[in-house]
C-alpha cells in the first residue's frame, strides 16, 4: 500500500493513542511518545511494525503519541490512519491484512 | 548482598551508610539501645523573650552553618509555606550542604529543586518526595543519598541519634510567645502536630513558626514550650484551603465501589471483626467507601469499634459522631471534619512515635486489627511499592504503610488491577517498600488474593462467596490484557535508599535512564 | 436454533466503540450483554476509525461470557454494510438494527449477515439479530419484525427517538411510552422472542430508575438497556428471583408433576390455587434463578 496523503487516527484520551502518518522517504520512520514507554515501548514498536507489514506498507513516516493504549487499540489506530491516508473505507480485508 | 526480600543491596551502599540489609520485620524485636538526647540551652532568665522578628534572624541565633540538618513536618500538606520560606532564607544566606529531614515533601515544595541543583541541599531524608523533587533526585541531581523512611522509621532514626537534627522548624497554627504550639485555634488549622513531636524532643534548636500568636499559656499544648527555643510570627504559614480540604464526596465510580464492597465483605468475615475491634484506613475513594459500608454493617450487627487511628477523614470522624467508635487516635487530619473533631474529648492527638515507631516499648500499630492500604504495585510475593512510579521516578511516600502493615493483624491492600496499561499486580515490584510477609490480602477489581502465609485467613474465607484467586492468577490476568511489561531500566548510580522501619535497607533506588529501543532482532 | 437465542439478557449495556478506555474491560461489571455502538455514539467523521477499534476489541478482548452485540448504523446510512462485514469478521455474537420499521429491514440485514458469515468463515446462523424500534411505524409493525427472521432474538424500544416521532418527549412518568411498551411485549410474546425496554438517562435518580425497572419487570420485559455500570445491580436484583420465589416455584413444579400422575388438575400450594397453567411460569423462574447463579436446589 502506498501512502497518498497525511492522515491521523485516535485521540489523546487515557488508554487511547494518536497515530499520524504521511509519505516516508523510502523507509519506515517510526517515532513514539508514550506514557508507558519503559514497560511497553518495545512492544508498541513491534505491534506497529507488524501491522504495517500486514498492510503491505514499507514507506511511511509514522508518529504515535500513546496514553497507555493496549495492543488492540494500537493496531486499530495504525490501520485507521493508513486506510484514511489511502482513502479506503469499504471492502476492507477484515481478518486478512487486518488481523 | 541480597536481603530478606530478595533485593540486591550494593556493598558500597552498606559501607557508606553503615547499615545492614533488611532481615525480616521482626528481626530486631527485643533489641536494646540507648536513646540520643538533644543539646538543651537552659532558660532561667524570666525577662527574656523567645520572640524573634524574622526567619533570617532566628537562623542566625540558631547558629546556622554549612552541613546542618534542618527538619520540618508535613501537616500543612500541599498548602505548606514553611519549608519554602525557611529554605529560601537559608539559600539567600549562602549556606550549603544542608540535609533536610522532613516527615514528607510534596508538590508544594517545587522551589526546593533549584536548591538541590545548586548544592544548597545535598541530602534529603523524607517519607515521600513527590513532583519535581522526586524527578530531580531520580535524575541524580542530589549530591548525597535520598533516604526514604516510614513515619515510624523516621522517629526511630531521630530517637536513636542516627539523624541528628540541628534546627527543627515547627510550623504551628497557634503558638504563644513562649513556644506552646497547637494544631487548632488559628487561621490555618491542621489539627495535630504528631510528626513534629520527635523533632521537638531531640533537635538541638527548635523554632516555632506561626501566623497566629495567642496569649500565654496556649494549653493544652501539643508541643511544649519546654522544648522550644524561639518563636517567629509570619503573615501566613500556609494555604488553609489546601491544608484541610472539604470532605471528599463519596465516590460513584462503580469499579471503586466494587472493590470497596469486596474489602468490606472480607473484613466482616474475618475473626477479628467483633465488638471492640480497631481499624485504620486511607484516603482513597475505595477505602473510604469501604469504611462507610462497614459502618452500616457494624450498626446492623451491633458491633462497636474500640479505636480508629490514622490520618483521619470525615467518615472516621462520623463514626465518633454517631457513637460507633469509642476513641479516635489522630496522627494527621486530611479534611475540615477531622480538624473540627480534634476538639472532641474522645479524639486524641498521638505522636508519630506513639503511632508507629518500632524501636520504642510498643506503639499503637501493634494493637491494630485492620488496616486498609493502597499501593502503586504489589508483586506475587505480596511485596508493595508505594514510592517509585511506573516510569522509575521517585514519586510517592512510604507514610505509615510499612508500619501499619507490620503491626496490623489483617493488612489489606486495595488496588485496581490495571493503572492505565500498567499492571498493579506484577511478578516483581520495581522497588520494595513494604515486605510481603506483612501484607495479608490484596483486593482488586478482578478478585481477591490472600497471602499463603495466612492459612488462617484462607480457612476463615472457606465458605465466603467472594472472587478469590491466587496472586499469580491476578498477575496473569493483568498480563494477558496488557501484555507482559518490561522492567524499567535504571542507570548504575544509586540515588536513594528505601529504609525499613528498623533502619536496615529494604531496597535501593537508582538513577533513571532515558528509554532506548532494543535493537531489532 | 442458535443456543444463544434465548440466553439471559437482563442488562444490555451500551458502550461507545470509539472509546478504548471503556471497551477494554466492561465485563467486570457483569452485564449480560454489551452493546458496542457504531451508530449514535460515534461522530460522523469517526465511523471508519470506530470499525477498526471494534474489530480488534472483538478479536482480542476476552469478554468472559458477556454477549457482544454491535449496533450498526441505520439502513439509511452509507455505513451499515461495512459495519456488518467488520462485526461478523470480528466475531460478534449479535447485530442490533437501529430504527427498524418493517420486516424488509430485518431481511435486508439478514442477507448481508449471511453473506458476511460465508465471506469470513463463520458457521451459518452463528450471528443473531435484534431490532430496535424507534418510531410509531416500527411499533405497529412489531409483530412482522419479530417474525422476519429465525435469527431475531428480540426487539428493543428506543424511547428517545420514538417519543419524538410521537411528537412528545420523555417525561419520567412513563406515560409517553405506555403504548409502545405494551405493544412490544405483546408482539414479542406472540412471536416467541425477547423484548427489552429503553434506557433511563437520569443517572443521579436511582430511586426513579428502580421504579422504572420494577414497572417494566411487571409488564413482562426480559431486560433493560443501560448506559452506565451503576445501573446494573438494580436490574439484576429486580430480575433475580428471591429465595422465596424460588422455593414456591419448586413446590409448584413438584406438586404439578406429582398431582398429574395422580390425575388431579387443580390444587393449592401455600394457599394459592394452582393448575397446569402455572407450570411454565414456575419452570421459567427456576431457569432464571439458575442463569442468575442463585439456584441451589436440585430441579
Amino acid at each position: 500500500m502506498e501512502i497518498k496523503r497525511p492522515a491521523t487516527a485516535g485521540t489523546l484520551e487515557s488508554s487511547d493513542c494518536q497515530v499520524m502518518v504521511e509519505a516516508g522517504d523510502g523507509k519506515i520512520d517510526f517515532s513514539l511518545d508514550s506514557a508507558v514507554i519503559n514497560q511497553y515501548g518495545n512492544q508498541i514498536r513491534k505491534v506497529v511494525l507488524e501491522t504495517l507489514e500486514h498492510l503491505g506498507v514499507t514507506d511511511v513516516k509514522i508518529s504515535i503519541v500513546d496514553k497507555g493504549a493496549l495492543d488492540c487499540t494500537i493496531k486499530a489506530r495504525v490501520e485507521g490512519a493508513i486506510y484514511r491516508s489511502v482513502n479506503q473505507t469499504e471492502n476492507l480485508p477484515w481478518g486478512g491484512a487486518i488481523r | 548482598m541480597i536481603n530478606a526480600v530478595g533485593r540486591e543491596i550494593p556493598e558500597e551502599i552498606l559501607k557508606i551508610t553503615g547499615k545492614e540489609v533488611f532481615q525480616g520485620s521482626h528481626h530486631f524485636d527485643g533489641y536494646e539501645y540507648k536513646k540520643q538526647g538533644p543539646v538543651t540551652k537552659c532558660v532561667i532568665n524570666s525577662n527574656g523573650s523567645k520572640l524573634v522578628d524574622n526567619i533570617h534572624d532566628v537562623l542566625v541565633k540558631c547558629g546556622i552553618k554549612d552541613g546542618m540538618t534542618i527538619s520540618f513536618h508535613h501537616h500543612f500538606r500541599d498548602g505548606d509555606y514553611v519549608v519554602n520560606m525557611v529554605m529560601k532564607e537559608i539559600h539567600e544566606m549562602g549556606i550549603k550542604d544542608i540535609t533536610i529531614s522532613a516527615s514528607s515533601l510534596g508538590k508544594a515544595h517545587e522551589p526546593l529543586v533549584e536548591y538541590i541543583e545548586d548544592g544548597t541541599i545535598t541530602n534529603i531524608e523524607s517519607s515521600g518526595v513527590r513532583g519535581g523533587i522526586g524527578e530531580a533526585i531520580s535524575h541524580g541531581k542530589l549530591k548525597g543519598l535520598a533516604i526514604m523512611r516510614s513515619h515510624g522509621g523516621r522517629v526511630r532514626a531521630i530517637e536513636s541519634g542516627e539523624t541528628k537534627i540541628d534546627i527543627a522548624f515547627i510550623g504551628t497554627p497557634t503558638a504563644d510567645e513562649y513556644g506552646n504550639c497547637c494544631g487548632i485555634g488559628g487561621k490555618s488549622d491542621c489539627g495535630v502536630l504528631s510528626y513534629a513531636s520527635a523533632d521537638a524532643d531531640h533537635a538541638d534548636k527548635v523554632v516555632a513558626i506561626t501566623d497566629c500568636l495567642v496569649p500565654f499559656p496556649n494549653f493544652p499544648a501539643q508541643i511544649s514550650m519546654t522544648k522550644v527555643d524561639y518563636v517567629v510570627v509570619v503573615d501566613e504559614i500556609g494555604n488553609p484551603d489546601k491544608i484541610a480540604t472539604g470532605a471528599a464526596k463519596p465516590t460513584t465510580d462503580m469499579r471503586k465501589l466494587m472493590m470497596a464492597d469486596y474489602c468490606t465483605q472480607f473484613v466482616v468475615n474475618t475473626p477479628y471483626f467483633k465488638d471492640g475491634f480497631s481499624y485504620q484506613t486511607g484516603v482513597g475513594g475505595a477505602s473510604i467507601a469501604s469504611t462507610i459500608s462497614l459502618a452500616k454493617i457494624m450498626k446492623e450487627r451491633n458491633i462497636r469499634m474500640r479505636f480508629g487511628v490514622g490520618g483521619l477523614t470525615k467518615p472516621m470522624c462520623d463514626l465518633l459522631q454517631n457513637d460507633q467508635v469509642d476513641v479516635l487516635l489522630d496522627t494527621q487530619d486530611f479534611d475540615l471534619a477531622a480538624v473540627e473533631s480534634v476538639k472532641d474529648p474522645r479524639h486524641f492527638p498521638i505522636s508519630a512515635g506513639e503511632y508507629a515507631n518500632p524501636f520504642n516499648k510498643g506503639a499503637v500499630v501493634n494493637k491494630l486489627d485492620f488496616v486498609i492500604l493502597a499501593a502503586l504495585e504489589v508483586d506475587v510475593h505480596f511485596n508493595c511499592n508505594v514510592v517509585v512510579g511506573s516510569d522509575g521516578m521517585l514519586t510517592g511516600a512510604q507514610g505509615g504503610h510499612p508500619d501499619t502493615a507490620a503491626g496490623a493483624k489483617c493488612a489489606i491492600v486495595i488496588a485496581p488491577l490495571l493503572q492505565g496499561r500498567i499492571p498493579a499486580i506484577c511478578t516483581d515490584v520495581t522497588t520494595v517498600t513494604t515486605p510481603g510477609e506483612t501484607v495479608d490480602v490484596v483486593v482488586t477489581d478482578y478478585g481477591i488474593a490472600i497471602n499463603p502465609r495466612r492459612q488462617d485467613l484462607i480457612e476463615a474465607m472457606k465458605d465466603v462467596d467472594l472472587p478469590f484467586k491466587t496472586i499469580e492468577e491476578l498477575r496473569d490476568i493483568a498480563y494477558s490484557i496488557t501484555g507482559e511489561p518490561q522492567k524499567v531500566e535504571f542507570g548504575d548510580r544509586v540515588v536513594g535508599i528505601i529504609e525499613s522501619r528498623d533502619g536496615t535497607i529494604m531496597d535501593v533506588v537508582r538513577e533513571v535512564k532515558p528509554f532506548e529501543f532494543r535493537s531489532k532482532e | 436454533m442458535n443456543p444463544n437465542k434465548k440466553r439471559l439478557r437482563r442488562t444490555m449495556m451500551f458502550l461507545n466503540a470509539q472509546k478504548p478506555g471503556l471497551i477494554k474491560d466492561p465485563y467486570i461489571y457483569k452485564p449480560d450483554s454489551i452493546m458496542l455502538d457504531l451508530e449514535d455514539a460515534v461522530a460522523e467523521n469517526q465511523k471508519d476509525a470506530a470499525r477498526f477499534s471494534l474489530f480488534h476489541a472483538l478479536r482480542s478482548i476476552d469478554y468472559r461470557g458477556c454477549e457482544r452485540v454491535v449496533r450498526i448504523n441505520g439502513l439509511d446510512s452509507p455505513y451499515w454494510k461495512e459495519d456488518i462485514r467488520c462485526s461478523v469478521a470480528g466475531g460478534c455474537d449479535s447485530i442490533r438494527i437501529p430504527k427498524a420499521e418493517t420486516k424488509e429491514d430485518v431481511k435486508l440485514v439478514e442477507s448481508e449477515v449471511i453473506k458476511a458469515e460465508r465471506e469470513f468463515g463463520r458457521p451459518e446462523g452463528s450471528v443473531l439479530i435484534m431490532a430496535a424500534i424507534e418510531s410509531a411505524r416500527g411499533v405497529l409493525n412489531a409483530l412482522e419484525i419479530c417474525e422476519a427472521s429465525d435469527r431475531l432474538f428480540g426487539i428493543a424500544l428506543s424511547g428517545g427517538d420514538y417519543t419524538k416521532d410521537l411528537q412528545t418527549h420523555i417525561t419520567g412518568t412513563g406515560i409517553e411510552l405506555m403504548g409502545a411498551r405494551q405493544h412490544l411485549v405483546i408482539a414479542a410474546r406472540a412471536a416467541g422472542v425477547q423484548c427489552f425496554d429503553t434506557v433511563y438517562t437520569d443517572l443521579n435518580n436511582m430511586e426513579g430508575f428502580r421504579q422504572d425497572v420494577e414497572t417494566i419487570h411487571l409488564m413482562g420485559f426480559d431486560g433493560k438497556s443501560i448506559i452506565n455500570p451503576r445501573q446494573i445491580n438494580t436490574v439484576h436484583e429486580i430480575y433475580t428471583p428471591t429465595q422465596k420465589d424460588i422455593v414456591f416455584a419448586e413446590k409448584v413444579v413438584k406438586e404439578i408433576e406429582e398431582k398429574k400422575a395422580q390425575g388431579i388438575g387443580v390444587f393449592t400450594v401455600d394457599g394459592k390455587m394452582i393448575d397446569i397453567a402455572f407450570y411454565d411460569g414456575a419452570k421459567r423462574t427456576i431457569n432464571l434463578a439458575k442463569a442468575s447463579g442463585v439456584y441451589k436446589g436440585d430441579l
